[in-house]
């Protein structure tokens, strides 16, 4: 699902990110694990399709990203990967339901309020769909986050630091909603985090 | 969850700044419709009242006095005529027409002309009751004056001396209502219209003394040219060899709009500066709102919104406000006119209305909406150019 050849990435012409290879099978839950500033936001993004890498290749479901158009690109972000950003932004201004709306209606699959009902019910915040997304707590807010990266039933999810700001009971309850949630779509999972309480429950892990 | 609605719920989501950036525009918008109702009613107006007479003979004096008080009837005239020597021009070859008019009294502040049945020829006019005058002291009414004052057929006038509203009433000599003229959105709807003789026969009993038939004086003559060539050679041939004033409608009419033109000018800048005001103040909101959603837009780009989406949604919103502030604008813009044009009608015989539509209008609204979306260009742009990474590493 996920393929990693010779990334590097550099910054004002220092390297910031070196991962010769690295794999995720389909439906594999996987952790990347690293300190502050060793560059696992800046691998997200390139496995996303947001920064281009100084050199190497990194294929998504059998397309490398940096042969792709920016058109087809940010139709593979929209429609293959589910993205769980660190600080869980939301659109505040509208519903929780219509963030989700705006999910599906940007990787260009029709309106299906069936699926985020679900898929809201499956993350127990169904009662929440009609309030405004800056009204949730963090928590609410996290399981809202987790709802539109997979209401598209992406290929793969991307989380962020999805624990940073969670005590031990609450990290737990997350990674197990990702994981689940992963799951339950069929899709590949890929963690990015300096929290070492969650290293121990996956196997596969790339340390950078 | 589409663009357009995605941008009506971010300016949902800050009324105050929405109302603020809506009412400024709407603001410009209104009083440039104003200005415009304002002076494109006046000006057809004006045009409608003189556009049927070329030459206006009267007596030496301001040209624009001669205009103003005998084809447009509001002002003071500038002196009486000899009927003998205007009867000479009548018969001048070179006219087509002459309509002679004597002013000197009111009715209610609407002005009794005294002329012949051509003067309602002249203005088109035809009757919605009863029959043109045949004898002095026999008149009819303009349907302005007929609905102001419930006037009918049968109706009995009393005149008041003079053109202002005060004057001594002429209560022993009283007019009698033949016929009631259909509208014609001409000057002669405010008119009360009687015979030349019912003038002469009003102060002539005033004054106590009856002028001889070949002293006789009108106020002007409403000529029309029987050939185009007349316009280049009558006016100077009158004011040469006359002791008449010759004075030309259309060029007065111009010079008159030339004069008002300054002060419109001046509210018209105003009114620009005032425009201009309201699109910084939206470039500002939309600048402060791009500031404040600048990870809103990164999420965008997140989920895989092209950046074009993006540019659209900074549009959109610029688009909504500057037309809501051109709607708002146009609706104040005819709402002042017609409250403006009641209080003018309370004390003049003429009005403006905020039912009416000038062309202007639609381009004025075109440039506006084409400069607000100008204005939304920048911060558009600047949307379109996020950089969508900054999410992830916040």
């Amino acid at each position: 699902m996920l393929e990693i050849r010779g990334l590097r990435h550099e910054y004002a012409g220092r390297t910031v990110l070196s991962v010769p290879e690295w794999s995720v099978a389909k439906g594999e839950a996987s952790l990347v694990i690293g300190s502050s500033g060793s560059g696992k936001s800046t691998l997200i993004c390139i496995i996303a399709g947001l920064i281009a890498p100084a050199a190497g290749k990194v294929s998504v479901a059998g397309r490398d990203i940096a042969a792709l158009g920016a058109v087809e690109r940010d139709a593979l972000r929209a429609r293959s990967i589910g993205l769980v950003p660190q600080t869980l932004h939301l659109i505040g201004v509208v519903s929780v339901r219509d963030n989700l709306r705006l999910a599906q209606r940007l990787a260009g699959l029709a309106r299906d309020d069936g699926a985020i009902d679900a898929c809201l019910a499956s993350l127990g915040v169904a009662a929440l769909a009609r309030r405004k997304a800056r009204e949730l707590s963090v928590g609410e807010a996290q399981r809202v986050a987790i709802a539109r990266a997979v209401v598209n039933r992406p290929a793969l999810i991307l989380a962020d630091e999805p624990t940073s700001a969670l005590d031990d009971a609450n990290c737990a309850k997350a990674i197990t909603l990702l994981v689940d949630q992963a799951g339950a779509c069929g899709a590949t999972l890929v963690i990015a985090t300096h929290d070492q309480r969650i290293r121990e429950r996956f196997a596969a892990r790339l340390e950078l | 969850m589409s663009i357009p609605r995605l941008a009506w719920a971010y300016l949902a989501a800050r009324p105050f700044a929405t109302a603020l950036s809506v009412a400024m525009l709407a603001i410009g918008v209104g009083t440039l419709a104003l200005l415009l109702l304002f002076t494109g009613q006046a000006e057809e107006r004006l045009n409608r009242d003189a556009r049927p007479v070329d030459l206006v003979v009267g007596a030496k004096g301001s040209p624009l006095q001669i205009i103003l008080s005998s084809v447009l009837q509001v002002d003071v005239p500038t002196g009486n005529i000899p009927l003998a020597e205007a009867t000479r021009l009548a018969a001048n070859p070179m006219v087509a027409s002459a309509t002679p008019i004597a002013l000197g009294d009111t009715f209610r502040g609407r002005r009794i002309v005294g002329t012949d049945a051509s003067y309602l020829a002249l203005y088109g006019a035809t009757l919605a009751q009863g029959r043109v005058f045949a004898q002095p002291m026999e008149a009819v009414v303009g349907a302005e004056v007929a609905r102001r004052f419930s006037i009918g057929t049968d109706a009995e006038l009393v005149g008041s001396h003079g053109l202002g509203a005060t004057g001594p009433a002429h209560e022993g000599r009283r007019y009698r209502v033949v016929g009631v003229l259909a509208p014609t959105g001409t000057v002669i709807d405010r008119l009360v219209v009687t015979p030349l003789a019912s003038v002469w026969e009003v102060h002539e009993a005033h004054h106590d003394a009856g002028a001889a038939p070949e002293a006789r004086e009108i106020t002007a003559l409403l000529v029309k040219y029987r050939t185009p060539l007349a316009a280049a050679i009558m006016p100077r041939q009158v004011n040469a060899t006359t002791s008449m004033q010759a004075a030309a409608p259309a060029y007065e009419m111009a010079r008159l709009m030339n004069l008002v033109g300054v002060g419109v000018d001046v509210l018209r800048a105003f009114a620009l500066v005032l425009m201009a005001t309201a699109a910084l103040s939206l470039f500002a909101a939309l600048m402060s709102a791009l500031q404040e959603r600048r990870y809103d837009l990164a999420l965008l780009r997140m989920l895989g919104a092209r950046p074009a989406a993006l540019f659209a949604l900074l549009a959109c919103e610029g688009v909504t406000l500057v037309g809501a502030g051109v709607i708002l604008g146009l609706v104040l813009g005819h709402a002042a006119a017609g409250v403006l044009g009641s209080w003018i009608a309370r004390t003049n015989a003429w009005s403006i209305t905020g039912y009416a539509w000038q062309p202007a209008e639609g381009w004025m609204a075109l440039a506006v909406l084409a400069g607000g979306a100008l204005t939304c260009l920048v911060p558009a742009f600047q949307a379109y150019r996020r950089d969508p990474a900054i999410l992830l590493k916040r």
